[in-house]
């Protein structure tokens, strides 16, 4: 994508004299940029910073870097947090991204397919339902679902934060998949069919891995709001030891001041790195989608 | 990803492959066509079966009895028990609702145009096609991609309290306002700073628009000559607008359900659970206040239904104002 070249101002002439035109503009250009870089990047090295730095020098110093640092704030993380491990919750946090992950990649694919290369009655109409649900504030649908699950004496487990994404009720995936799938030769398809393939075939042999992008980075996108997440734990789970990262790090939260600060810090970093990893992983597919998403929305 | 960007208008819906599909190559007997739409019809419905299931288990249904307990008093416990219009005039009357619609507001009303203006700025600056260009916008993007999760709540709160960095700043401009995040009216405006901190989904957005714009229009522009801003306003806002349309859209509808943010950045939960005096009350964290801690959950209800006819109203005259200023190009 980023092959064009978008300059607005074409310097022709002679070399020198392009090189004299522009030259202040493309310094101009890295300072600016540098700029914006260092207000990006500041509350992220400011945590690792901190996370190296004693409770009560966190907020105070302006350093960002410790003069001496200490490593306490992580070892002390081994104690837990009220008598629950650590690694629970990441292992909760692991299981539910991984979880989502597989649902939302089996079930809007499914969905897509459907929507991008059947032909069936009320097509049209379902799809619009679909984009209306794109833009539906989750907030309406918290309560009655919370009541919902209740009622099905489901909380505290997983199920009301998974079985959605196995019902494709994440309708920007199911978009996104379906604008891919728009995009593939139909020919394969009718190739197949005079083969004596069904619409089963096709999903799974043809269809599906020429999607592979899209298939990654909506994989991507879901582990990474899964373990963002916040709102949907709060709500669901209500014993410690089923806590997400999130809510673990909301444990600290509540007994700010009181106890370990430092801890607090160094779980906030550590709850960063896989979100992270997965960042300089795979942007390329993160930032292409997100680029395409917006422009044929 | 790999596939051409095409510049297609906004919610066309699947009218574009709605052409008979074989052509009239040969005549196909209407009973072998009969029975092969039935069976694709029985196709779709089978792959469509478990998004059908969840649209009415955890949308249509759960909307319709959110629609029924905003007229009730539910406390979870006993059955809902019909009282009318009382939640909404509870509510109406609640000089705390108010506050936290204020507040939502102000968030919306600041928070947005600068996040989308740093967008669309920093945008520009990178679509100059100069060294770096690819990590810069890697790294402007990573921000939304962290930026709602409770550790950067946590860091937020630090960054804005008293005595940390932007506190110091003030003072070194001596400016004596004191930390954001303890300060009723300023923490919201650390909401704010925390938003537009993730200008770069929009911003990725805006830049690959901008590589959509053909050269030749400036080239041609310029033998006219037009300058850089009559370049900008005639040629590329005009040409961006159908990407701008949507980042709008979607930010501010963003924007509206802001929650985790405000929760964390206020100070979790107890006595205080939206910041100094209620000062990062935001809608949805009275919703949660009332729904989860005070089990109103008709009354919550009847506020998310007022959230819903808000985020309706604002999608509806962002799609009636498109005709005055999107331009969509004929049959690109």
């Amino acid at each position: 994508m980023s092959a064009q070249a978008t300059d607005i101002t074409p310097a022709r002439s002679t070399r020198a004299g392009a090189l004299r035109r522009k030259l202040p503009g493309s310094v101009a250009w890295h300072v600016g940029s540098l700029l914006i870089l260092a207000v990006i990047l500041y509350p992220v090295i400011w945590v690792i910073g901190a996370s190296f730095k004693r409770s009560e020098d966190i907020i105070g110093s302006l350093d960002l870097f410790p003069t001496d640092p200490i490593t306490e704030n992580y070892t002390s993380l081994s104690d837990g947090i009220a008598d629950i491990s650590i690694t629970t919750f990441f292992t909760n946090s692991l299981f539910l991204a991984v979880g989502s992950v597989i649902g939302i990649l089996l079930s809007c694919s499914l969905t897509a397919y459907a929507f991008a290369r059947i032909r069936f009655a009320g097509r049209n109409l379902l799809f619009t339902l679909m984009i209306g649900t794109l833009l539906l504030p989750y907030h309406v649908l918290l309560i009655p679902q919370y009541v919902l699950f209740r009622n099905l004496d489901m909380i505290n487990t997983y199920t009301p934060l998974l079985l959605g994404k196995y019902l494709a009720t994440e309708a920007f995936f199911v978009f996104l998949m379906v604008q891919f799938m728009r995009n593939l030769p139909k020919e394969l398809d009718e190739a197949a069919r005079l083969d004596g393939c069904g619409h089963l075939r096709i999903y799974w042999s043809i269809v599906l891995p020429l999607c592979r992008p899209a298939l990654i980075t909506s994989a991507i996108f879901t582990f990474i709001n899964s373990w963002n997440d916040f709102m949907g734990p709060l709500i669901y789970l209500n014993e410690p030891d089923r806590y997400t990262v999130s809510l673990g790090l909301k444990m600290f939260v509540d007994q700010e001041g009181v106890a370990n600060y430092g801890g607090m810090i160094a779980m906030t970093l550590i709850a960063l790195l896989p979100v992270l990893a997965f960042f300089l992983a795979f942007q390329r597919y993160l930032i292409d989608g997100m680029a395409t998403s917006g422009l044929k929305g | 990803m790999g596939t051409p960007v095409t510049h297609a208008p906004a919610m066309e819906g699947l009218s574009k492959d709605s052409e008979p599909r074989h052509g009239p190559v040969k005549p196909v007997r209407p009973a072998a066509l009969k029975r092969r739409r039935r069976q694709e019809n029985l196709a779709g419905y089978l792959f469509m079966s478990p998004w059908i299931a969840g649209f009415l288990l955890l949308t249509a249904g759960p909307m319709i009895a959110s629609l029924y307990f905003a007229f009730t008093d539910y406390n979870l416990f006993d059955s809902p028990q019909w009282i009318g219009f009382d939640n909404f005039s509870e509510m109406f009357g609640d000089p705390r609702w108010r506050h936290s619609v204020q507040v939502t507001m102000w968030y919306v009303a600041v928070g947005t145009p600068l996040k989308l203006l740093a967008a669309l700025g920093v945008a520009l600056l990178l679509a100059q096609n100069r060294r770096g260009q690819a990590f810069y916008r890697a790294a402007f993007y990573a921000p939304s991609l962290i930026g709602a999760s409770v550790s950067i709540a946590i860091v937020w709160r630090a960054i804005f309290s008293d005595d940390a960095i932007v506190d110091r700043t003030q003072q070194f401009f001596g400016i004596e306002v004191g930390g954001w995040t303890g300060d009723p009216e300023l923490i919201i405006y650390s909401l704010v700073a925390l938003t537009v901190w993730q200008f770069g989904a929009p911003m990725v957005i805006f830049l690959a628009g901008l590589k959509q714009v053909p050269r030749e229009l400036y080239e041609a522009a310029e033998v006219d000559g037009a300058g850089k801003l009559r370049r900008f306003w005639n040629i590329t806002l005009p040409m961006i607008s159908p990407v701008l349309f949507f980042n709008v859209l979607l930010e501010t509808i963003h924007s509206f359900q802001i929650f985790s943010s405000a929760y964390i950045v206020g100070g979790g939960a107890g006595g205080n659970a939206c910041g100094p005096a209620d000062g990062s009350m935001v809608y949805t964290c009275y919703l949660y206040v009332q729904g989860f801690e005070n089990s109103r959950m008709g009354l919550a209800s009847a506020m998310a239904w007022m959230l819903l006819v808000a985020v309706a109203l604002v999608t509806a005259v962002l799609f009636w104002s498109q005709k005055h200023w999107v331009h969509y190009e004929e049959g690109a």
